[in-house]
Protein backbone atom coordinates (compact mmCIF):
# COMPACT_ATOMS: atom_id res chain seq x y z
CA UNK A 1 0.00 0.00 0.00
CA UNK A 2 1.37 3.47 -0.87
CA UNK A 3 2.74 5.35 2.11
CA UNK A 4 2.76 8.99 3.07
CA UNK A 5 4.31 10.96 5.89
CA UNK A 6 2.64 13.57 8.04
CA UNK A 7 4.72 15.87 10.19
CA UNK A 8 2.97 17.47 13.14
CA UNK A 9 5.13 20.52 13.53
CA UNK A 10 3.75 21.52 16.94
CA UNK A 11 5.06 18.38 18.63
CA UNK A 12 7.97 17.54 16.34
CA UNK A 13 6.62 14.14 15.32
CA UNK A 14 6.48 12.61 11.84
CA UNK A 15 4.18 9.65 11.30
CA UNK A 16 4.32 7.25 8.36
CA UNK A 17 0.81 6.34 7.29
CA UNK A 18 -0.95 4.40 4.53
CA UNK A 19 -2.44 6.50 1.72
CA UNK A 20 -6.09 7.24 2.40
CA UNK A 21 -5.59 8.08 6.08
CA UNK A 22 -7.41 11.15 7.36
CA UNK A 23 -5.32 13.64 9.33
CA UNK A 24 -7.48 13.35 12.43
CA UNK A 25 -6.89 9.59 12.66
CA UNK A 26 -3.21 10.31 13.26
CA UNK A 27 -3.28 13.60 15.11
CA UNK A 28 -5.30 12.33 18.03
CA UNK A 29 -3.25 9.16 18.37
CA UNK A 30 0.01 11.04 18.40
CA UNK A 31 -1.26 13.70 20.84
CA UNK A 32 -0.82 16.68 18.52
CA UNK A 33 -2.56 19.99 19.12
CA UNK A 34 -5.06 19.50 16.32
CA UNK A 35 -8.28 19.00 18.18
CA UNK A 36 -11.60 17.65 17.08
CA UNK A 37 -15.25 18.04 17.88
CA UNK A 38 -18.02 16.60 15.73
CA UNK A 39 -15.69 14.58 13.45
CA UNK A 40 -18.30 15.02 10.71
CA UNK A 41 -16.93 18.08 8.96
CA UNK A 42 -19.39 20.54 10.43
CA UNK A 43 -18.04 22.19 13.58
CA UNK A 44 -14.63 23.32 12.28
CA UNK A 45 -12.92 22.51 15.59
CA UNK A 46 -10.23 20.52 13.75
CA UNK A 47 -9.19 23.37 11.45
CA UNK A 48 -5.58 22.71 10.45
CA UNK A 49 -2.95 24.77 8.69
CA UNK A 50 -1.20 22.87 5.92
CA UNK A 51 2.35 24.19 6.12
CA UNK A 52 3.48 22.22 3.07
CA UNK A 53 2.29 19.34 0.91
CA UNK A 54 -1.19 20.70 0.35
CA UNK A 55 -1.21 19.04 -3.07
CA UNK A 56 -0.93 15.62 -1.40
CA UNK A 57 -4.38 15.91 0.16
CA UNK A 58 -7.63 14.92 -1.57
CA UNK A 59 -9.61 17.98 -2.67
CA UNK A 60 -12.18 19.26 -0.17
CA UNK A 61 -15.76 18.07 -0.55
CA UNK A 62 -18.58 20.56 -1.11
CA UNK A 63 -19.43 20.32 2.60
CA UNK A 64 -15.85 20.94 3.73
CA UNK A 65 -15.50 23.82 1.31
CA UNK A 66 -18.66 25.45 2.70
CA UNK A 67 -17.59 24.97 6.33
CA UNK A 68 -14.15 26.46 5.60
CA UNK A 69 -15.84 29.43 3.95
CA UNK A 70 -18.36 29.92 6.77
CA UNK A 71 -15.59 29.94 9.32
CA UNK A 72 -13.47 32.41 7.38
CA UNK A 73 -10.62 29.91 7.14
CA UNK A 74 -7.46 31.30 5.50
CA UNK A 75 -5.90 29.66 2.42
CA UNK A 76 -4.09 26.34 2.90
CA UNK A 77 -6.33 25.36 5.79
CA UNK A 78 -8.27 22.11 5.93
CA UNK A 79 -10.52 20.17 8.29
CA UNK A 80 -8.43 17.37 9.78
CA UNK A 81 -11.48 15.12 10.06
CA UNK A 82 -12.06 15.37 6.31
CA UNK A 83 -8.64 15.80 4.73
CA UNK A 84 -7.37 12.51 3.30
CA UNK A 85 -3.69 11.94 2.63
CA UNK A 86 -2.91 10.68 -0.89
CA UNK A 87 0.86 10.26 -0.56
CA UNK A 88 4.06 12.27 -0.31
CA UNK A 89 5.07 14.43 2.65
CA UNK A 90 2.76 16.80 4.42
CA UNK A 91 3.56 19.21 7.24
CA UNK A 92 0.72 20.48 9.41
CA UNK A 93 0.09 22.80 12.36
CA UNK A 94 -3.01 23.46 14.47
CA UNK A 95 -4.78 26.53 13.04
CA UNK B 1 -35.82 44.70 41.62
CA UNK B 2 -38.95 43.08 40.23
CA UNK B 3 -40.32 44.72 37.10
CA UNK B 4 -43.45 46.80 37.43
CA UNK B 5 -46.48 45.02 36.01
CA UNK B 6 -47.27 47.77 33.53
CA UNK B 7 -43.80 47.83 32.05
CA UNK B 8 -44.71 46.22 28.75
CA UNK B 9 -43.91 49.10 26.50
CA UNK B 10 -40.72 49.64 24.59
CA UNK B 11 -38.06 51.66 26.43
CA UNK B 12 -36.18 54.41 24.53
CA UNK B 13 -32.42 53.85 24.49
CA UNK B 14 -31.28 56.48 21.96
CA UNK B 15 -32.86 58.36 19.07
CA UNK B 16 -34.78 55.77 17.05
CA UNK B 17 -33.54 52.92 19.26
CA UNK B 18 -35.78 51.03 21.71
CA UNK B 19 -35.32 48.16 24.11
CA UNK B 20 -38.02 45.54 23.47
CA UNK B 21 -36.75 42.68 25.62
CA UNK B 22 -38.12 40.82 28.62
CA UNK B 23 -37.37 40.51 32.32
CA UNK B 24 -36.96 37.14 34.03
CA UNK B 25 -36.56 38.09 37.71
CA UNK B 26 -37.22 34.61 39.10
CA UNK B 27 -34.48 32.74 37.25
CA UNK B 28 -31.97 31.29 39.72
CA UNK B 29 -29.67 29.28 37.48
CA UNK B 30 -28.74 29.78 33.85
CA UNK B 31 -27.38 27.18 31.44
CA UNK B 32 -26.89 24.92 34.48
CA UNK B 33 -23.47 26.47 35.19
CA UNK B 34 -24.40 29.95 36.42
CA UNK B 35 -26.19 31.08 39.57
CA UNK B 36 -28.44 34.07 38.98
CA UNK B 37 -29.35 35.65 42.32
CA UNK B 38 -31.06 38.56 40.57
CA UNK B 39 -32.59 36.72 37.63
CA UNK B 40 -31.80 38.04 34.19
CA UNK B 41 -33.13 40.01 31.26
CA UNK B 42 -33.31 38.97 27.62
CA UNK B 43 -32.47 42.16 25.81
CA UNK B 44 -33.76 42.80 22.30
CA UNK B 45 -33.75 46.08 20.44
CA UNK B 46 -35.50 47.88 17.60
CA UNK B 47 -33.72 50.44 15.42
CA UNK B 48 -35.79 52.71 13.23
CA UNK B 49 -34.37 54.23 10.05
CA UNK B 50 -36.02 56.28 7.29
CA UNK B 51 -36.44 53.14 5.14
CA UNK B 52 -37.37 50.53 7.70
CA UNK B 53 -37.02 48.99 11.13
CA UNK B 54 -34.39 46.51 12.25
CA UNK B 55 -34.94 44.11 15.14
CA UNK B 56 -31.77 43.08 16.90
CA UNK B 57 -32.08 39.76 18.76
CA UNK B 58 -35.21 38.31 20.33
CA UNK B 59 -35.97 36.63 23.67
CA UNK B 60 -36.37 33.21 25.27
CA UNK B 61 -39.40 31.40 23.85
CA UNK B 62 -41.67 31.68 26.89
CA UNK B 63 -41.16 35.46 27.00
CA UNK B 64 -42.25 35.93 23.39
CA UNK B 65 -45.59 37.55 24.18
CA UNK B 66 -43.96 40.34 26.16
CA UNK B 67 -41.41 40.85 23.39
CA UNK B 68 -44.08 41.13 20.70
CA UNK B 69 -46.19 43.54 22.80
CA UNK B 70 -43.20 45.81 23.27
CA UNK B 71 -42.32 45.58 19.59
CA UNK B 72 -45.89 46.38 18.57
CA UNK B 73 -45.81 49.49 20.77
CA UNK B 74 -43.25 51.12 18.47
CA UNK B 75 -43.47 49.44 15.04
CA UNK B 76 -45.73 47.57 12.64
CA UNK B 77 -44.55 44.19 11.38
CA UNK B 78 -44.64 45.35 7.75
CA UNK B 79 -42.09 48.04 8.62
CA UNK B 80 -39.51 45.45 9.64
CA UNK B 81 -36.96 45.04 6.87
CA UNK B 82 -34.12 43.51 8.86
CA UNK B 83 -33.75 41.01 11.69
CA UNK B 84 -30.28 40.69 13.16
CA UNK B 85 -29.42 37.74 15.36
CA UNK B 86 -26.10 38.49 17.01
CA UNK B 87 -26.20 35.12 18.76
CA UNK B 88 -28.45 32.12 18.16
CA UNK B 89 -28.56 30.59 21.63
CA UNK B 90 -32.22 29.86 22.53
CA UNK B 91 -32.47 32.68 25.07
CA UNK B 92 -31.92 35.11 22.19
CA UNK B 93 -33.55 33.24 19.32
CA UNK B 94 -36.66 31.84 21.03
CA UNK B 95 -39.05 34.27 19.36
CA UNK B 96 -37.25 34.23 16.00
CA UNK B 97 -39.44 31.71 14.14
CA UNK B 98 -42.61 33.60 15.09
CA UNK B 99 -41.02 36.96 14.28
CA UNK B 100 -40.09 35.68 10.81
CA UNK B 101 -43.72 34.65 10.29
CA UNK B 102 -45.11 37.98 11.50
CA UNK B 103 -42.60 40.05 9.50
CA UNK B 104 -42.58 38.36 6.09
CA UNK B 105 -40.73 41.24 4.44
CA UNK B 106 -37.71 40.99 6.72
CA UNK B 107 -34.32 39.54 5.88
CA UNK B 108 -32.42 37.67 8.60
CA UNK B 109 -28.78 38.72 9.04
CA UNK B 110 -26.41 36.44 10.92
CA UNK B 111 -22.70 35.67 10.90
CA UNK B 112 -21.43 33.00 8.48
CA UNK B 113 -20.61 30.79 11.47
CA UNK B 114 -24.32 30.72 12.33
CA UNK B 115 -25.20 28.63 9.29
CA UNK B 116 -24.67 25.33 11.13
CA UNK B 117 -26.75 26.32 14.17
CA UNK B 118 -29.59 27.71 12.09
CA UNK B 119 -30.18 24.21 10.77
CA UNK B 120 -31.04 23.18 14.31
CA UNK B 121 -33.43 26.07 14.87
CA UNK B 122 -35.39 26.64 11.69
CA UNK B 123 -36.67 24.76 8.71
CA UNK B 124 -34.40 25.83 5.83
CA UNK B 125 -37.52 26.14 3.64
CA UNK B 126 -38.80 28.92 5.92
CA UNK B 127 -35.62 30.89 5.32
CA UNK B 128 -35.38 30.49 1.56
CA UNK B 129 -34.43 33.82 0.06
CA UNK B 130 -34.65 35.56 3.44
CA UNK B 131 -31.20 35.15 4.89
CA UNK B 132 -27.85 36.84 4.40
CA UNK B 133 -24.54 36.14 6.09
CA UNK B 134 -22.65 39.22 7.25
CA UNK B 135 -19.23 39.91 8.68
CA UNK B 136 -16.85 42.73 9.53
CA UNK B 137 -17.13 45.40 6.85
CA UNK B 138 -20.71 44.53 5.88
CA UNK B 139 -23.65 46.78 6.64
CA UNK B 140 -27.44 46.86 6.52
CA UNK B 141 -29.05 49.97 5.10
CA UNK B 142 -32.01 51.48 6.99
CA UNK B 143 -32.11 54.63 4.84
CA UNK B 144 -30.74 57.50 6.88
CA UNK B 145 -28.67 55.18 9.05
CA UNK B 146 -26.80 51.93 8.74
CA UNK B 147 -26.07 48.95 10.91
CA UNK B 148 -22.50 47.70 10.64
CA UNK B 149 -21.30 44.26 11.70
CA UNK B 150 -18.28 43.05 13.60
CA UNK B 151 -17.42 39.37 13.33
CA UNK B 152 -16.56 38.42 16.93
CA UNK B 153 -16.69 34.62 17.10
CA UNK B 154 -16.57 32.53 20.29
CA UNK B 155 -18.05 35.13 22.59
CA UNK B 156 -19.19 32.58 23.59
CA UNK B 157 -20.47 30.57 20.60
CA UNK B 158 -18.93 30.33 17.14
CA UNK B 159 -21.74 32.46 15.69
CA UNK B 160 -21.49 35.51 17.93
CA UNK B 161 -21.19 38.94 16.35
CA UNK B 162 -21.70 42.57 17.36
CA UNK B 163 -23.77 45.18 15.56
CA UNK B 164 -22.73 48.83 15.49
CA UNK B 165 -25.06 51.77 14.95
CA UNK B 166 -22.61 54.57 14.18
CA UNK B 167 -25.34 57.22 13.95
CA UNK B 168 -25.99 56.90 17.69
CA UNK B 169 -22.76 55.33 18.90
CA UNK B 170 -24.60 52.21 20.06
CA UNK B 171 -22.93 48.81 20.11
CA UNK B 172 -25.29 45.83 20.30
CA UNK B 173 -22.89 43.36 21.81
CA UNK B 174 -24.93 40.15 22.38
CA UNK B 175 -23.55 38.26 25.39
CA UNK B 176 -20.29 40.20 25.28
CA UNK B 177 -20.19 42.80 28.10
CA UNK B 178 -23.48 41.49 29.44
CA UNK B 179 -24.49 39.96 32.75
CA UNK B 180 -27.37 38.21 34.44
CA UNK B 181 -28.91 40.97 36.50
CA UNK B 182 -32.61 41.75 36.25
CA UNK B 183 -33.63 45.29 37.14
CA UNK B 184 -36.46 47.07 35.38
CA UNK B 185 -34.66 50.39 35.75
CA UNK B 186 -32.60 48.94 32.87
CA UNK B 187 -29.71 51.41 32.58
CA UNK B 188 -26.43 51.10 34.43
CA UNK B 189 -26.79 54.55 35.98
CA UNK B 190 -30.22 53.63 37.39
CA UNK B 191 -30.08 49.97 38.47
CA UNK B 192 -28.65 48.51 41.68
CA UNK B 193 -25.02 47.53 42.10
CA UNK B 194 -24.43 44.80 39.53
CA UNK B 195 -20.63 44.75 39.51
CA UNK B 196 -20.44 41.24 40.96
CA UNK B 197 -22.77 39.96 38.23
CA UNK B 198 -20.69 41.58 35.51
CA UNK B 199 -17.48 40.01 36.81
CA UNK B 200 -19.14 36.65 37.52
CA UNK B 201 -20.57 36.53 34.02
CA UNK B 202 -17.17 37.15 32.46
CA UNK B 203 -15.61 34.44 34.64
CA UNK B 204 -18.15 31.81 33.66
CA UNK B 205 -19.02 32.69 30.09
CA UNK B 206 -16.17 34.61 28.47
CA UNK B 207 -13.09 33.48 30.36
CA UNK B 208 -12.57 30.22 28.41
CA UNK B 209 -12.43 32.35 25.26
CA UNK B 210 -10.12 35.10 26.39
CA UNK B 211 -8.04 34.99 23.22
CA UNK B 212 -11.21 35.78 21.28
CA UNK B 213 -12.12 38.42 23.87
CA UNK B 214 -8.87 40.22 23.10
CA UNK B 215 -9.49 40.03 19.34
CA UNK B 216 -13.00 41.43 19.78
CA UNK B 217 -11.73 44.24 22.00
CA UNK B 218 -9.29 45.21 19.26
CA UNK B 219 -12.32 45.79 17.01
CA UNK B 220 -14.46 47.51 19.63
CA UNK B 221 -12.04 49.81 21.41
CA UNK B 222 -11.53 52.21 18.46
CA UNK B 223 -15.30 52.80 18.16
CA UNK B 224 -16.70 56.11 19.51
CA UNK B 225 -18.91 54.27 21.99
CA UNK B 226 -21.79 56.11 23.62
CA UNK B 227 -23.91 53.13 24.65
CA UNK B 228 -23.28 49.40 24.95
CA UNK B 229 -26.50 47.45 24.56
CA UNK B 230 -25.79 43.84 25.58
CA UNK B 231 -27.99 40.77 25.35
CA UNK B 232 -28.40 40.44 29.11
CA UNK B 233 -28.38 42.84 32.03
CA UNK B 234 -28.13 46.61 32.26
CA UNK B 235 -27.63 48.81 29.21
CA UNK B 236 -24.30 50.56 29.69
CA UNK B 237 -24.79 54.24 28.91
CA UNK B 238 -22.72 55.79 31.70
CA UNK B 239 -18.99 55.33 31.15
CA UNK B 240 -19.33 52.43 28.70
CA UNK B 241 -15.58 52.40 28.16
CA UNK B 242 -15.05 51.40 31.78
CA UNK B 243 -16.66 48.05 31.02
CA UNK B 244 -14.54 47.57 27.92
CA UNK B 245 -11.45 48.35 29.99
CA UNK B 246 -12.54 45.85 32.63
CA UNK B 247 -12.75 43.11 29.98
CA UNK B 248 -9.32 44.13 28.69
CA UNK B 249 -7.91 43.72 32.17
CA UNK B 250 -9.65 40.37 32.69
CA UNK B 251 -8.37 39.01 29.40
CA UNK B 252 -4.77 40.15 29.80
CA UNK B 253 -2.20 37.44 30.51
CA UNK B 254 -0.80 37.46 34.06
CA UNK B 255 2.86 38.18 34.64
CA UNK B 256 5.15 35.20 34.30
CA UNK B 257 7.98 36.64 36.32
CA UNK B 258 11.46 35.92 35.07
CA UNK B 259 10.68 32.55 33.54
CA UNK B 260 9.77 32.33 29.90
CA UNK B 261 7.79 29.10 30.36
CA UNK B 262 5.87 27.59 33.25
CA UNK B 263 5.37 23.91 33.97
CA UNK B 264 3.09 22.66 36.74
CA UNK B 265 3.17 19.17 38.25
CA UNK B 266 0.03 18.14 40.16
CA UNK B 267 -0.10 14.90 42.08
CA UNK B 268 -1.94 13.02 44.77
CA UNK B 269 -0.51 10.03 46.52
CA UNK B 270 -1.83 7.36 48.90
CA UNK B 271 1.46 5.79 50.07
CA UNK B 272 4.04 8.22 48.69
CA UNK B 273 4.87 6.38 45.45
CA UNK B 274 3.14 8.80 43.11
CA UNK B 275 4.55 11.68 45.16
CA UNK B 276 8.12 10.46 44.59
CA UNK B 277 7.33 10.01 40.91
CA UNK B 278 6.09 13.62 40.82
CA UNK B 279 9.33 14.80 42.40
CA UNK B 280 11.30 12.94 39.72
CA UNK B 281 9.14 14.48 36.99
CA UNK B 282 9.74 17.95 38.43
CA UNK B 283 13.48 17.34 38.71
CA UNK B 284 13.56 16.20 35.09
CA UNK B 285 11.73 19.31 33.99
CA UNK B 286 14.20 21.46 35.92
CA UNK B 287 17.09 19.73 34.19
CA UNK B 288 15.88 20.88 30.77
CA UNK B 289 16.73 24.50 31.45
CA UNK B 290 20.11 25.47 30.09
CA UNK B 291 19.87 28.76 31.94
CA UNK B 292 18.35 29.49 35.33
CA UNK B 293 14.67 30.33 35.15
CA UNK B 294 14.17 29.20 31.58
CA UNK B 295 11.34 26.97 32.76
CA UNK B 296 9.64 27.66 36.08
CA UNK B 297 8.69 24.28 37.56
CA UNK B 298 6.12 24.01 40.37
CA UNK B 299 4.90 20.99 42.28
CA UNK B 300 1.46 20.80 43.96
CA UNK B 301 -0.18 18.16 46.13
CA UNK B 302 -3.87 18.08 45.20
CA UNK B 303 -4.73 16.69 48.61
CA UNK B 304 -3.81 20.03 50.14
CA UNK B 305 -5.59 22.49 47.89
CA UNK B 306 -8.90 23.46 46.37
CA UNK B 307 -9.38 23.27 42.63
CA UNK B 308 -10.09 26.96 41.98
CA UNK B 309 -6.66 28.47 42.79
CA UNK B 310 -5.09 25.68 40.74
CA UNK B 311 -7.36 26.56 37.82
CA UNK B 312 -6.04 30.13 37.97
CA UNK B 313 -2.48 28.82 37.85
CA UNK B 314 -3.28 26.46 35.00
CA UNK B 315 -4.74 29.25 32.88
CA UNK B 316 -1.32 30.92 32.82
CA UNK B 317 0.82 27.79 32.57
CA UNK B 318 2.41 26.31 29.47
CA UNK B 319 2.59 22.65 30.50
CA UNK B 320 0.67 20.48 32.96
CA UNK B 321 1.56 17.07 34.35
CA UNK B 322 -0.86 15.06 36.46
CA UNK B 323 0.04 12.19 38.77
CA UNK B 324 -2.58 9.90 40.22
CA UNK B 325 -2.61 6.43 41.69
CA UNK B 326 -5.17 4.00 40.31
CA UNK B 327 -7.85 3.17 42.88
CA UNK B 328 -10.76 0.94 41.90
CA UNK B 329 -9.75 1.20 38.24
CA UNK B 330 -9.84 4.98 38.10
CA UNK B 331 -7.89 8.14 38.82
CA UNK B 332 -8.88 9.60 42.16
CA UNK B 333 -11.59 12.21 42.69
CA UNK B 334 -9.41 15.30 43.40
CA UNK B 335 -7.78 14.78 39.98
CA UNK B 336 -11.16 14.60 38.26
CA UNK B 337 -12.38 17.59 40.26
CA UNK B 338 -9.52 19.64 38.88
CA UNK B 339 -9.77 18.29 35.33
CA UNK B 340 -13.51 18.93 35.26
CA UNK B 341 -12.86 22.55 36.23
CA UNK B 342 -10.63 23.25 33.25
CA UNK B 343 -13.48 24.06 30.90
CA UNK B 344 -13.59 27.41 32.74
CA UNK B 345 -10.28 28.47 31.22
CA UNK B 346 -8.49 28.24 27.90
CA UNK B 347 -6.18 25.22 27.99
CA UNK B 348 -6.15 24.48 24.28
CA UNK B 349 -2.71 23.62 22.98
CA UNK B 350 -0.91 23.44 26.33
CA UNK B 351 1.49 20.51 26.69
CA UNK B 352 0.42 17.80 29.11
CA UNK B 353 1.30 14.32 30.38
CA UNK B 354 0.28 11.87 33.10
CA UNK B 355 1.97 9.46 35.49
CA UNK B 356 1.17 7.40 38.56
CA UNK B 357 1.61 4.24 40.56
CA UNK B 358 -0.85 1.38 40.64
CA UNK B 359 -1.44 -2.07 42.11
CA UNK B 360 -2.67 -4.39 39.39
CA UNK B 361 -4.34 -2.59 36.46
CA UNK B 362 -3.19 1.04 36.22
CA UNK B 363 -6.08 2.67 34.36
CA UNK B 364 -5.57 6.15 35.86
CA UNK B 365 -2.80 7.28 33.50
CA UNK B 366 -4.54 6.48 30.19
CA UNK B 367 -7.82 7.86 31.54
CA UNK B 368 -6.16 11.15 32.44
CA UNK B 369 -4.41 11.26 29.06
CA UNK B 370 -7.71 10.72 27.30
CA UNK B 371 -9.34 13.53 29.26
CA UNK B 372 -6.43 15.87 28.54
CA UNK B 373 -6.69 15.19 24.81
CA UNK B 374 -10.41 15.84 24.86
CA UNK B 375 -9.73 19.12 26.64
CA UNK B 376 -7.65 19.93 23.55
CA UNK B 377 -4.23 19.80 25.17
CA UNK B 378 -1.22 18.35 23.40
CA UNK B 379 -0.19 15.00 24.85
CA UNK B 380 2.71 13.88 22.66
CA UNK B 381 4.51 11.65 25.19
CA UNK B 382 3.25 8.39 26.67
CA UNK B 383 2.69 8.53 30.42
CA UNK B 384 4.69 6.65 33.01
CA UNK B 385 3.15 3.97 35.22
CA UNK B 386 4.86 2.16 38.08
CA UNK B 387 3.55 -0.90 39.86
CA UNK B 388 3.41 -0.25 43.62
CA UNK B 389 6.91 0.85 44.61
CA UNK B 390 8.66 2.66 41.73
CA UNK B 391 12.01 1.23 40.70
CA UNK B 392 15.07 3.15 39.62
CA UNK B 393 14.00 2.64 36.01
CA UNK B 394 10.58 4.05 36.84
CA UNK B 395 12.10 7.15 38.40
CA UNK B 396 14.37 7.55 35.38
CA UNK B 397 11.31 7.34 33.11
CA UNK B 398 9.59 10.01 35.21
CA UNK B 399 12.69 12.20 35.02
CA UNK B 400 12.75 11.76 31.23
CA UNK B 401 9.04 12.56 30.97
CA UNK B 402 9.46 15.84 32.84
CA UNK B 403 12.56 16.72 30.87
CA UNK B 404 10.99 15.93 27.49
CA UNK B 405 7.86 17.97 28.22
CA UNK B 406 10.05 20.90 29.26
CA UNK B 407 12.16 20.53 26.11
CA UNK B 408 8.96 20.67 24.06
CA UNK B 409 8.17 23.97 25.76
CA UNK B 410 11.58 25.30 24.90
CA UNK B 411 11.37 24.11 21.30
CA UNK B 412 14.32 21.79 21.85
CA UNK B 413 12.63 18.40 21.76
CA UNK B 414 14.27 15.87 19.47
CA UNK B 415 12.14 15.26 16.37
CA UNK B 416 10.70 11.74 16.23
CA UNK B 417 9.48 9.55 13.39
CA UNK B 418 6.82 6.92 14.10
CA UNK B 419 4.90 4.43 11.99
CA UNK B 420 1.15 4.64 12.42
CA UNK B 421 1.09 0.94 13.29
CA UNK B 422 3.18 1.70 16.40
CA UNK B 423 0.51 4.00 17.78
CA UNK B 424 -2.22 2.47 19.88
Amino acid sequence: MPKASITFQDIGVTVTVPAGTRLIEVSEKVGAGITYGCREGECCTCLTRIVSGHEHLAAPSVLEHQVLKDNLAPRRHRLACQAQVLGGSIVVQPA
Amino acid sequence: MRPAADLERAVPVAAGVHWIGAFDPDLRSFDIILRTANGTSYNAYAVRGSDGVAIIDTVKLNFSETFFRRLESIADYDEITTIVLNHLEPDHSGALPELLRRAPGATLLVSPQARLMLKGLLDPAELAGRIAFVGTGDHADLGDRQLEFLNTPYLHWPDTQCTWLAAEGVLFSADFLGCHYCDSRLFNDAVGDFRFSFDYYYAHIMRPFRTYVRTALDLIEPLPLRIIAPGHGPILRRDPRDYVARYRAFAAPALHGAATKTLLVFYISAYGATRRMAEAVAAGAESASSAAGEVRVSLYDLEGGDAQPFVDLIEEADALLFGSPTINGDAVKPVWDLLSSLTMVDVKGKFAAAFGSYGWSGEAVPMIEDRLRRLKLRVPLPGVRARLTPTGDDFAACHDLGREVALHLLGRATPRTIDLAQLA
